[in-house]
C-alpha cells in the first residue's frame, strides 16, 4: 500500500470542498472502511472508535490518512495534528479539519 | 587497539574525545563521550552495589534517549546482559519476554512501568522519568539518584565470549525468542563495519531502529567505536516523515540505515525535494526486499549517497551485503542480489538433502564465522535445529533460500517455512495464530501471508466463528493489539464457515491463499 491508495480513494472529488461535518465524518469513514477494514460493518467504526491505539491504523496507514486528508479536504497538518492522542477518533479528525479549515476562512477574511 | 568488548569502543573514544558529541536526542539535547563514560560507569556500580554480576539479565524498556544508551554501556560494564524490550508493544509480551529470560534487574520508563514483571528474580527497578503511583514502584531507585549513588567496583566484567545482549524476535511456536549475542560476535560484525564503510569522529549516524531491533547495533556501537556522533530518532519522529527529511537535513546526517520500508514513506510522504540532504555519503538498508522503482526514486533524490543492501538475520547480524550501482539503470526491475558474504563469514548453499547445489541453483542459505550467536535463551530443540556441524565448523541455517550467481552473489529466493518480514520485522505466523486462538468466539484461525507488490506482503487471518456469524473486524484488530506488536496485527480479516483442510486434515493454507486471491486484495 502506499499513495495510490491515496489517489485511488481520491477520485474526481473537489479538494476542499465545504462539507457539513457529519459529511466530513462519512467520508473519513467510508474512506477508512473500504482501505483498512473491508467487510466490515459501518455500524463498528463509529465516531468515537480509537483508530491508532486499537491497531485499526499502524504508522503507514496514519500518513495514508493523513495525506487523504490533506488532499481531500485542502489542508496542511502538523507533526502534532496526527499524534496518537490528536489523530485517534474520526471524531477527533473531524474537529482537527473543521478547526483548520476556519483558520484558513478567517486569513482569507484578513 | 582490537577491541574484546563492545565496552571497550566506550572507553577508548570516551579517552581520546572526552569532549566530542556522543549522543543527540531527536530534542537536540546531547551527551558527550566524557559523560556518556560517567554514567554507564555510575550505573554500572550502582547495579554492581545491589548484587547484579556477570551473565545476568538486565531488561530495558526504554525509549531512544541518552539515558537508555547510558544504560546499554552500565549494563554490560558489570557484566551483565542487556535486554531490550519494545515499550510501544503490548504490555503482555513485554512481560513474557522480561519473565522468560530470568531478568535480574530493569530499567524502565516510568510511563511503562506495567512492563515490570512480578517474577521473584527481578529485585531492583531503576525508573527513567517521573515515576507515577504504580504500587511496584515501591522498591524502584531513580535513575538519576542510581547515578549519583556511591557504588561498588566491577569485580568481574567478564570476558569476550559472554553474551552481550540478547534480542527477542518472533518465534515459530507462537513465543517470542531470544537470540544470544556474545560480545565477540557484535565485535566481529562492528569491526567488519569500519573496513567496509571507514566511519571518522566527523561522521553523524542516523539511529532510526528500536533498540530491540539489530540495526541498532550498527548505529550504536560502530559511531561510538569511531568517536562520531549518534542521532537518536524519537518514536514520533521515526513515525514522521515530513520532520524526518527537515531532521536529516538540519542535522547533516552523513550516515543513514534503515528498512527500505521508512525509505520509501520518506520517499512518498516527506517532500525530500524541499530538504538539502548533500551530507548523506552512506545510506544502508536492510531487513527486507527494496523494490527498484523505489530505490531508483531515493537514489535521484539523495545522489550525494553510496548505497549498500545489508543482509543477515538477528542471529549473525549482517553476513552479506552489496554495493548498488551509483546509477540504478531505468529498465532495471529486479531487485538487487545481497550480494557477497562479508570478510568476517562464510557461507555455504545446500540443497534439502545437504549436497553443494550449483551457481544459479536455489538451496538454503547458511552461514559461518565469529558473528554467528551462541544459540536461542533456553531453547533446546530450536538450537538443536538452528546448526550443523560441517567438517568440524559450525553453520547456522539461515532458513532463507538464495541462487548464487559468480557476477551478483547471493539472489534471495525466499522461505520455504512460515517466517515472513514486514517493514523488516520478522513475523512467524504461528505467533498470529497463537494470539488469535486465544479469542473465545473463534473456533479456527489460519493465518497467511500473501506478496503484495508494494508492502511486500499483506497478513491475511482466515478465521471461523461460533455459528458461523462473523465478528467485527474493529472488535478483532482491538484485540489484537493487546497481545501483538502493531507490524503482527492482521491486515485482512477474512470469515469462513470452516476452514478447508488438506487430505491429512491439517489447514490447506495453498486453498487459503488461492481464496483470497479470487475475492480480489482490494
Amino acid at each position: 500500500m502506499s499513495q495510490n491508495v491515496v489517489d485511488a480513494a481520491l477520485g474526481t472529488n473537489e479538494p476542499g470542498a465545504c462539507e457539513p461535518m457529519t459529511d466530513v465524518k462519512e467520508t473519513l469513514r467510508q474512506f477508512i472502511l473500504s482501505t483498512y477494514l473491508p467487510g466490515e460493518s459501518p455500524d463498528n467504526l463509529r465516531d468515537e472508535t480509537p483508530l491508532q491505539t486499537s491497531g485499526i491504523l499502524d504508522s503507514l496507514a496514519v500518513l495514508q490518512v493523513a495525506a487523504y486528508v490533506e488532499q481531500q479536504f485542502g489542508i496542511d497538518l502538523g507533526v502534532y495534528d496526527t499524534s496518537a492522542e490528536r489523530f485517534n477518533r474520526i471524531a477527533d479528525i473531524a474537529a482537527t479539519i473543521a478547526r483548520k479549515r476556519a483558520l484558513r476562512s478567517s486569513g482569507d477574511a484578513a | 587497539m582490537t577491541a574484546q568488548r563492545l565496552t571497550d569502543y566506550l572507553e577508548t573514544s570516551a579517552a581520546c574525545w572526552p569532549d566530542r558529541v556522543a549522543v543527540v536526542e531527536s530534542s537536540g539535547a546531547t551527551l558527550t563521550y566524557g559523560e556518556l563514560e560517567r554514567q554507564a560507569d555510575a550505573l554500572a556500580a550502582f547495579l554492581a552495589g545491589r548484587g547484579v554480576k556477570r551473565g545476568d539479565r538486565v531488561g530495558v524498556v526504554l525509549p531512544k534517549s541518552r539515558e537508555a544508551i547510558a544504560s546499554l554501556f552500565g549494563i554490560m560494564k558489570t557484566g551483565a546482559v542487556y535486554v531490550p524490550v519494545d515499550c510501544t508493544g503490548p504490555v503482555d509480551r513485554c512481560r513474557e519476554i522480561l519473565s522468560d529470560c530470568g531478568v535480574r534487574a530493569l530499567i524502565v520508563d516510568a510511563r511503562f512501568c506495567e512492563c515490570i514483571p512480578d517474577t521473584a528474580d527481578c529485585r531492583d527497578v531503576v525508573v527513567v522519568g517521573s515515576a507515577t503511583n504504580h504500587v511496584a514502584l515501591q522498591a524502584s531507585t531513580p535513575f538519576e539518584a542510581a547515578i549519583a549513588t556511591p557504588g561498588v567496583p566491577i569485580e568481574d566484567p567478564g570476558s569476550s565470549s559472554d553474551l552481550a545482549y540478547i534480542l527477542y524476535t518472533s518465534g515459530s511456536t507462537g513465543r517470542p525468542k531470544g537470540v544470544m549475542i556474545s560480545h565477540e560476535n557484535a565485535v566481529s560484525f562492528v569491526d567488519w563495519c569500519s573496513s567496509v564503510f571507514e566511519p571518522t569522529p566527523d561522521d553523524r549516524f542516523s539511529s532510526h531502529a528500536p533498540f530491540h531491533f539489530d540495526l541498532s547495533i550498527l548505529d550504536i556501537y560502530v559511531a561510538i567505536k569511531h568517536g562520531a556522533s549518534v542521532y537518536l530518532i524519537s518514536e514520533d519522529l521515526s513515525k514522521n516523515p515530513k520532520e524526518l527529511a527537515r531532521f536529516i537535513a538540519a542535522n547533516r546526517l552523513t550516515i543513514w540505515y534503515s528498512t527500505p520500508s521508512i525509505l520509501i514513506l520518506l520517499l512518498q510522504f516527506g517532500n525530500l525535494g524541499q530538504h538539502d540532504a548533500s551530507s548523506l555519503r552512506l545510506v544502508l538498508f536492510a531487513g527486507e526486499v527494496f523494490p527498484v522503482k523505489h530505490l531508483r526514486e531515493v537514489q535521484r533524490r539523495w545522489p550525494s549517497a553510496v548505497y549498500y543492501n545489508l543482509y543477515g538475520p538477528t542471529e549473525t547480524n549482517v553476513c552479506t551485503f552489496a554495493r548498488i550501482p551509483d546509477q540504478i539503470p531505468d529498465d532495471r526491475e529486479m531487485p538487487y542480489p545481497i550480494g557477497f558474504a562479508c570478510s568476517h563469514c562464510r557461507s555455504l548453499v545446500l540443497d534439502a538433502d545437504a549436497r553443494e547445489v550449483e551457481a544459479g541453483e536455489e538451496g538454503l542459505l547458511y552461514i559461518s564465522g565469529p558473528s554467528v550467536f551462541a544459540g536461542y535463551w533456553n531453547r533446546p530443540l530450536e538450537n538443536a535445529a538452528a546448526f550443523s556441524e560441517r567438517e568440524g565448523v559450525r553453520w547456522y541455517n539461515t532458513g532463507d533460500l538464495v541462487r548464487w550467481s559468480p557476477n551478483e552473489g547471493f539472489m534471495y529466493a525466499g522461505r520455504k517455512d512460515r517466517m515472513v518480514k514486514r517493514r523488516g520485522y520478522r513475523i512467524e505466523l504461528g505467533e498470529i495464530e497463537r494470539a488469535l486462538y486465544t479469542h473465545s468466539r473463534l473456533d479456527e484461525v489460519a493465518v497467511a501471508a500473501v506478496p503484495d507488490a508494494d508492502a511486500g506482503v499483506t497478513i491475511v487471518a482466515f478465521v471461523s466463528s461460533h455459528g458461523g456469524r462473523p465478528l467485527s473486524i474493529v472488535e478483532l484488530k482491538t484485540f489484537c493489539a493487546t497481545r501483538l506488536p502493531a507490524y503482527m496485527i492482521p491486515d485482512r480479516f477474512l470469515f469462513q464457515e470452516r476452514l478447508p483442510k488438506t487430505s491429512t486434515d491439517k489447514v490447506d493454507y495453498q486453498a487459503l491463499r488461492g481464496q483470497f486471491s479470487s475475492v480480489g486484495a482490494g
